[in-house]
């Protein structure tokens, strides 16, 4: 700790300092210059149903992308993300086809997902195992099981209640699904506990310097096993989402989920390391990925750009948070 | 302090122990860090901790605020037995703590890291039922006081990371400073400071004392313990080798004693001060 | 830092406001316009992977026939085999850009269902390649091989070859439960003249149509009963891993090994007499077949209806009475995968 080397990066860290505070502006800068490139290439892009479109599609993924942000925040990462989910649409599905009611079904299997958030969360927190191993060694798991429970097939979910996130509603002349605003809801739910109240606060600690958390008697694992739970809730109610979007719980959805997810947060701003970034940049994140795999469709380019510029879009925020944290 | 009420010190008569520790013992693996050490704080004292580096002063002060759990050994307060299991029960009982990492999360502000981890709440229903926290107040309040200890800082809103070394260090005194009912502890709090910083943190600490809470404080800066000490624990291979006055002692004599250069028949014991 | 458009001077606050403010008026603008006018016919195509040859056939048959008849093709896929979210997605794309109609091979009968109704609903054409949905009349028309016939063809192939020796038979599957995989099985079954559950078939195993799958599956069934000497497989690369097991039991002279799918390699195969017999379909007939549909609906408002098979052959060098095969010289000029 060099006073003098603090000193002279005074002014650059206080920019980067601005910059880490409000860390969902370059995300935001980045999605404008997408919609106004494909608005001018395409002008359907513009039109509200496609725009409508691209947030039903934000859906999973951007639900998904809420709880993996949580643990990224605590220096986390969670590639079981898309495993939980399946496991919920599965046995939601499996409880209603097999004559349960819809309701009891689906809070079964938002539960048997947060059960599996405990699972995770009570190893990382008490035996200290790495996240990443962890919830690895939980994606092989609920995969396995999933195939041997549903014989390896796919089957469709067609009960109202379970479908219902799919159906539309009308909102000032602009259509969306009920599963958007469920999802727009969560975001404003988890943005308020992490930034309002102090279980938030503790979130960021942790997630920033966990010895100082300790230290200052914030209950660490417990925090941990909480990020954890909460996490696996919410993809118990991407589930839900999930089934109203695709009438079918299919053990073999969702696998490119963890990545998927992981690069909404990461374009959004949210720091790998822990402990900076939040979650409207996430919401910025998962949109950048959608617009552009829609706008590229639009435009007529084959989409697998999407793929190389998305690709970019996460080293450049990678490149660019490494070098704010460089700035300490 | 403006929040902190009149401390009154029913239960100690004044030069009463505090703070107590017996033979503690503790190992990191083959490494001791701790190998029998005794410790008294008394009351409205400025005691020194001073020891060549690795001579366990860290570990002996982490002891004592429930950072790390001793193999063995005995720690009372107030005359009483107690057991941190992790450094909440300390700070619960007023006890605060400036460790040598600092303990600060750095990207976040500095209004955060006062309050860090006893944030305080909106009241009625927002605070009770939303656990909104009370941000505005939090600000208002570190404001108040950092400016009453002195420090200047850019922004009460800028992160820590922000700050040079030495306003980080300032962050983690005014924890202190801001949160102790009982006692407070400091390892090294100069330790990055220039000539001006340092002489507000000896400020500070004298301050606390002033309320008439006892301050422990870790330095290797010679005069300025002699400066500010009432007593000195020389540590020395995880022992407590004497505790001398600065009245009666000179630097070289705390130096030889550090070192082992030299003993100090009359220091071997400790003596009233 | 100052090189990035992050550092501007500006007060983030006023840039969200004036972004926000931007979005609404491009927003409102291009709502207005957003109703294309004429403009050339565009179709569609969505395959379950980009990975598989199979669909890297179909894509390039479609790209090459839209080309031809002057219209534009926009080609989507799933991400993995089971990426219905990914396929669904892609058609609700398809279906804002103004597609005049979209092929699609469906990841799952029942998962598409609502994306495509939605896309009918909206005057877009839709034809199920290659895999049928459920309902299979939840799209305009389905291009694809009839399944179950090529079963039969495989199935038939396989018992005249046999000639007098008795049956002793081992089936390797792929998924259970898919489509596809019940309609050759099945097939085989009829083609065969044996019915399910009957003592000359000594075990199946599951391959997941994948060669290292095939061949542990061919091993425990040799394992299990060392008479075996025909044995159906759901495709290619499953016959080939059955081939690897046969030979490592020194017993590939002894079975006969029959396939479906007329991928080159699996031609190749053939032809080094590793299969006895493949039944070929023929990916860029769907592909074809379906851009014309478009540009014909695009031009007539003509849809076709109902199933279209786009065949399959029998490939084989060793060609038996009574059953219509093609060698592998042929084989070699029609297959997909190189
Ligand atoms: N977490 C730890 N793991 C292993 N060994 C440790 C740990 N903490 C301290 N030690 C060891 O314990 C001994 C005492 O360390 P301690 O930090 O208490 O010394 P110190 O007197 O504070 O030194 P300094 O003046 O350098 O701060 C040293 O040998 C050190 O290496
Ligand atoms: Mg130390």
């Amino acid at each position: 700790m060099n006073s003098a080397s603090a000193l002279s990066f005074g002014r650059t860290s206080r920019i980067a300092a601005k910059f880490v505070g409000t860390p969902s502006v370059g995300p935001l800068l980045v999605l404008l210059a997408f919609g106004v490139i494909f608005s001018l290439t395409n002008p359907r892009f513009l039109a509200t149903q496609n725009l409508s479109i691209i947030l039903q599609q934000t859906v999973i993924i951007g639900t998904l992308a809420i709880g993996q942000t949580l643990i990224i925040l605590t220096a986390g990462i969670d590639l079981a993300v898309g495993a939980i989910c399946v496991l919920g649409t599965i046995l939601a599905g499996k409880l209603a086809n097999s004559g349960y009611d819809p309701v009891a079904a689906m809070v079964l299997a938002v539960l048997a997902c947060s059960a599996a958030g405990v699972a995770a969360g009570s190893l990382i927190s008490g035996l200290r195992l790495p996240p990443f191993i962890v919830t690895l060694g939980i994606l092989g798991i609920i995969t396995a099981a999933l195939r041997l429970i549903s014989a390896g097939g796919a089957f469709s979910v067609t009960d109202e209640f379970l479908g219902w996130t799919g159906n539309t509603v009308r909102l000032n002349g602009f259509i969306v699904t009920y599963g958007v605003i469920i999802m727009l809801l969560l975001y404003g739910m988890v943005w308020f506990l992490l930034n309002q109240t102090q279980w938030g606060r503790h979130v960021y600690a942790v997630g920033n310097n966990p010895e100082a958390a300790r230290l200052v008697g914030i209950p660490v694992g417990r925090l941990l096993l909480s990020v954890y739970v909460l996490a696996a809730f919410i993809y118990g109610i991407a589930a839900w989402l999930a089934l109203g979007r695709i009438p079918n719980a299919d053990p073999n959805a969702l696998q490119t989920a963890n990545l998927d997810s992981i690069t909404a947060v990461v374009i959004g701003g949210t720091s790998l390391f822990g402990g900076r970034g939040g979650l409207i940049g996430t919401l910025i994140g998962a949109l950048i990925v959608g617009v552009l795999r829609n706008g590229l469709t639009l435009a007529g380019i084959d989409p697998l750009w999407q793929d190389l510029i998305t690709g970019i879009l996460v080293i450049v925020a990678v490149a660019l948070d490494q070098l704010t944290r460089g700035r300490r | 302090m403006a929040p902190v009420e009149p401390r009154v010190q029913a239960a100690t008569t004044p030069g009463g122990v505090i703070l107590e520790a017996r033979n503690l013992v503790k190992h990191y693996g083959h490494v001791t860090a701790l190998d029998g050490v005794d410790f008294e704080l008394r009351s409205g004292e400025i005691l020194a901790v001073v020891g060549d580096n690795g001579a366990g002063k860290s570990s002996l002060i982490k002891a004592l605020t429930g950072a790390i759990v001793p193999d063995s050994g005995d720690i009372l307060l107030d005359g009483q037995p107690i057991h941190f299991k992790g450094p909440l029960d300390a700070r619960k009982l007023g006890i605060e703590t400036v460790y040598q990492d600092l303990a600060v999360a750095a990207a976040l502000d500095i209004a955060s890291n006062l309050f860090l981890g006893r944030e305080r709440r909106r009241p009625g229903f927002l605070g009770d039922v939303l656990r909104m926290l009370d941000k505005k107040g939090m600000r208002a309040e570190a404001e108040r006081s950092m400016a009453e200890l002195k420090f200047h800082l850019p922004s009460i809103g800028s992160a820590v990371e922000s700050l040079s070394g030495g306003q980080r260090q300032g962050v983690a005194v005014a924890r202190a400073a801001l949160f102790a009912k009982k006692l407070a502890i400091m390892d090294e709090p100069t330790a990055a400071l220039g000539v001006r910083e340092t002489g507000q943190v000896l400020d500070l600490i004298r301050a606390i004392r002033q309320r008439g809470l006892p301050v422990v404080l870790i330095s290797h800066n010679m005069p300025n313990v002699f400066e500010i000490a009432d007593r000195i624990h020389i540590m020395r291979l995880g022992r407590r080798a004497a505790v001398v006055s600065p009245k009666t002692h000179t630097m070289a004599d705390v130096v030889a004693i550090m070192t082992g250069a030299a003993k100090f028949e009359e220091a071997a014991s400790p003596q009233a001060g | 830092m100052s090189t990035l458009p992050m550092s501007t001077g500006t007060k983030s606050g006023t840039i969200v406001k004036s972004a926000v403010a931007g979005f609404v008026f491009f927003g409102t603008a291009f709502a207005v316009t957003g109703h294309a006018s004429a403009e050339e016919v565009i179709v569609g195509l969505v395959t379950k992977t980009e990975v598989n040859p199979f669909f890297v056939k179909m894509r390039q048959a479609a790209e090459a026939e839209a080309k031809a008849k002057g219209v534009k093709l926009i080609a989507r896929a799933g991400k993995f085999d089971g990426d219905n979210e990914g396929q669904v997605t892609a058609i609700e794309d398809l279906i804002s850009a103004g597609a005049k109609g979209i092929l699609v091979t469906p990841n799952n009968s029942t998962g598409m269902l609502g994306v495509i109704k939605k896309a009918r609903d909206a005057g877009v054409l839709v034809i199920a390649l290659d895999t049928a949905t459920d309902p299979a009349d939840a799209v305009d028309a389905t291009f694809a091989t009839d399944n179950f016939e090529a079963g039969v063809q495989q199935g038939a192939y396989a018992r005249k070859a046999l000639g007098d020796k008795k049956p002793v038979l081992a089936m390797l599957d792929g998924t259970p439960g898919g489509t596809v995989d019940t309609f050759r099985h099945n097939g085989y079954l009829k083609g065969f003249g044996l019915a399910e559950g009957d003592p000359a078939i000594a075990g199946s195993a599951i391959t997941n149509g994948a060669q290292d799958k095939g061949q542990v599956g061919m091993e425990n069934l040799l394992s299990k009963n060392g008479e075996i000497n025909a044995v159906y497989t759901i495709n290619e690369p499953a016959a080939a891993g059955g081939y690897a097991a046969l030979k490592s039991f020194g017993k590939e002279a002894d079975v006969m090994l029959t396939s479906i799918d007329g991928g080159c390699a699996g031609v190749r195969d053939v032809k080094a007499g590793k299969i006895a017999a493949t039944v070929m379909q023929f990916p860029y007939k769907m592909a074809a077949m379906g851009v014309d549909a478009i540009v014909d609906y695009a031009a007539s408002g003509k849809k076709p209806s109902g199933f279209v098979n786009t065949g399959s052959f029998l490939i084989t060098d060793k060609p038996v009475e009574g059953i219509d095969s093609k060698d592998t010289e042929w084989g070699l000029k029609n297959c997909w995968g190189d």
